[in-house]
């Protein structure tokens, strides 16, 4: 920055170490994303987005579908869990109290238990327990139990961000507690709810270990909830370990991360939102 | 006397709304508890029996692991996890936090706005995107530049990729978060900006950057599906870093969609070890943190 002083090597040696950090991972992103889409907007044919799946045409367009309706069937489950849960955390428990502790460890330990291990449990579960079989169901009950300590804190956070001035406003002017909740607190933390949200709709879409053994993969749109499907991540780890539709599988690539960069865009802006909305 | 009643009863609804709202709330953050005591319980009730019948040593300290002659052992995989997990590390950790140095401390706002955004996109990218990427560029690259495809090394080097995120995030707010103060004193001392850099922030932000690293850990233990594609999975342990490996995870998945009786239960067994594996990288996780908070 200031040109005037000359470096000592030292300093030159981590300028340059950190410099050549900075270039490398935009590289690798880059590169990563670029690749894919390079070679797989070339054959994003409209034949991959027919109706129905067959060895011909590969589509994945019934995959696409039911991504869409296992994000809304497991989010339909966690949303209100963690935001009733985070409400509880935020508004009620008392600090310190060994119940809160209990939960925001059992949270934690939920946030660090790897997808397959959730994918197996959901197999003796849902699958074999309490037989529902490979099911959209059992998949959605599965990634609703993985998203939800993740709804579950940022929910919190944008709880606790609100001010506490709101709360002692509805107060004074008589409403309850749950009426200062539902009114004043919950409204104004839409912005952090729904980055939490769109956060966890990222990890539904790209999950793949923990559906495999309970969502099972066929590929077809299903008739009700205890139909076995694939979403497009199974899809695209299904023709890529076939190894048969190289090309398709790029395709199918881009259409992932396309969805994973406006899942991206969104949380963004609800971030953005969420700033704006604390300054004015 | 008809609106002190009515009054009255109003404020008996409005206290049993209340309530009743109060135990829902306390309802659905105890879903968390009851979520852990079933995958502890499902787990443990499914996979313990395995355990007893293979016999504790010869499940975790047996060398071959093969269900068509009844021999399970997963030493093999755990030390597969192992290697590849402390790949990972080597790759992802200096790469990751000297990426958070340069975002927290060195970064024009231009790049930033660029530079950030590209990292959660990586975040977001799924694993199989990961995986699919492994196979078709670091697969052939690896085994023309080394010889060895599908390795250790190439594991380590996508899973490497796959914890920068983490690394960076977690590390890049923990230099943040260090107070100005200690750059100023030693820009005050005369240290050339990158000096108080890397001297007297960065040591500070010591407990955030670890953390980063446990995280890392976590992810990297955990990982399935971008493994499976490229490490190869040879259910023995690799004799150089050039040769496949399987990890825990990696056997649960390839296996399971087939296995019965005692070959999946210890499969279930296999999955239980990975999770004793994360609880013990949680606690460690939650010690750091708590240093942190210090």
């Amino acid at each position: 920055m200031k040109k005037a002083r000359k470096l000592d090597a030292v300093s030159i040696l981590l300028r340059a170490a950190v410099n050549a950090a900075a270039v490398l991972t935009a590289f690798i992103v880059f590169f990563i994303v670029g690749y894919i889409l390079f070679k797989g907007i070339p054959n994003l044919t409209p034949s991959l987005f027919a109706l129905k799946y067959n060895s011909e045409n590969v589509s994945l367009f019934p995959a696409l579908v039911n991504t869409v309706i296992m994000t809304a069937l497991a989010l339909l489950i966690a949303a209100p869990l963690g935001i009733f849960a985070a409400v509880y955390l935020a508004e009620y428990a008392s600090r310190g109290n060994k119940l809160v502790r209990a939960i925001r460890m059992a949270a934690e330990t939920l946030s660090g238990i790897p997808s397959i291990v959730y994918g197996l449990f959901g197999m003796i579960f849902f699958v074999t327990a309490l037989h529902w079989n490979l099911s959209l169901i059992a998949g959605g009950c599965t990634l609703a139990i993985m998203v939800l300590p993740l709804i579950m804190r940022t929910t919190e956070e944008a709880l606790i961000a609100v001010p506490d001035l709101y709360r002692e406003g509805a107060f004074g002017l008589g409403a309850g507690r749950l009426r200062t909740v539902f009114r004043i607190v919950l409204p104004s933390a839409v912005p952090g709810i729904l980055s939490g949200i769109i956060l966890a709709t990222g990890r539904i879409v790209g999950e793949t270990a923990a559906l495999i053994f309970t969502a099972g993969t066929l590929a077809q749109i299903p008739d009700s909830i205890t139909d076995s499907v694939r979403t497009l991540s199974v899809h695209m780890y299904n023709i890529s370990s076939e190894g048969l539709y190289i090309n398709q599988t790029y395709a199918t690539a881009v259409v992932l991360i396309a969805l994973v960069v406006l899942i991206n865009a969104l949380s963004s802006l609800a971030a953005k939102k969420m700033m704006g909305g604390r300054n004015g | 006397m008809t609106r002190r009643k009515n009054s009255a009863r109003r404020v008996s609804i409005i206290r049993t709304r209340e309530n009743v709202m109060r135990a829902v709330f306390l309802f659905a953050a105890c879903v968390t508890i009851l979520c852990v005591a079933l995958i502890c319980a499902f787990l443990f009730v499914k996979g313990m029996p395995a355990i007893a019948e293979i016999g504790v040593f010869k499940f975790l300290g047996g060398m071959r692991w093969k269900p068509g002659n009844d021999l399970y052992g997963i030493f093999p995989m755990i030390i597969g996890s192992l290697y590849v997990t402390a790949g990972a590390i080597i790759v992802g950790v200096p790469l990751g936090v000297l990426t958070a140095v340069y975002l927290a401390r060195f970064c024009p706002k231009r790049i930033h706005r660029l530079l950030s955004p590209a990292v959660s996109l990586m975040a977001g990218i799924p694993s199989v995107i990961y995986g699919f990427f492994g196979i078709v560029v670091l697969v052939p690259a690896i085994r023309a530049v080394f010889g060895g495809g599908k390795s250790v090394l190439t594991a380590s080097i996508l899973l490497g990729i796959m914890i920068l995120p983490t690394v960076i995030t977690v590390s890049e707010s923990a230099i943040r978060a260090v107070p100005q103060t200690f750059y100023e004193g030693a820009l005050a001392l005369g240290a050339s900006h990158e000096r108080s850099v890397f001297f007297a922030a960065l040591p500070a932000a010591k407990s955030g950057i670890l953390a980063s690293v446990v995280l890392g850990i976590g992810r990297a233990v955990g990982e399935t599906m971008a493994v499976v594609m490229v490490a190869g999975n040879q259910a023995v342990i690799p004799a150089s870093i050039l040769k496949g490996v399987r990890t825990l995870t990696a056997n649960i998945v390839l296996e399971m969609g087939y296995a019965a009786d005692l070959h999946r239960e210890a499969l279930i067994a296999t999955a239980v070890v990975l999770f004793v594996f994360i609880l013990l990288i949680n606690l460690l996780l939650s010690s750091v943190k708590r240093r942190a908070a210090k």
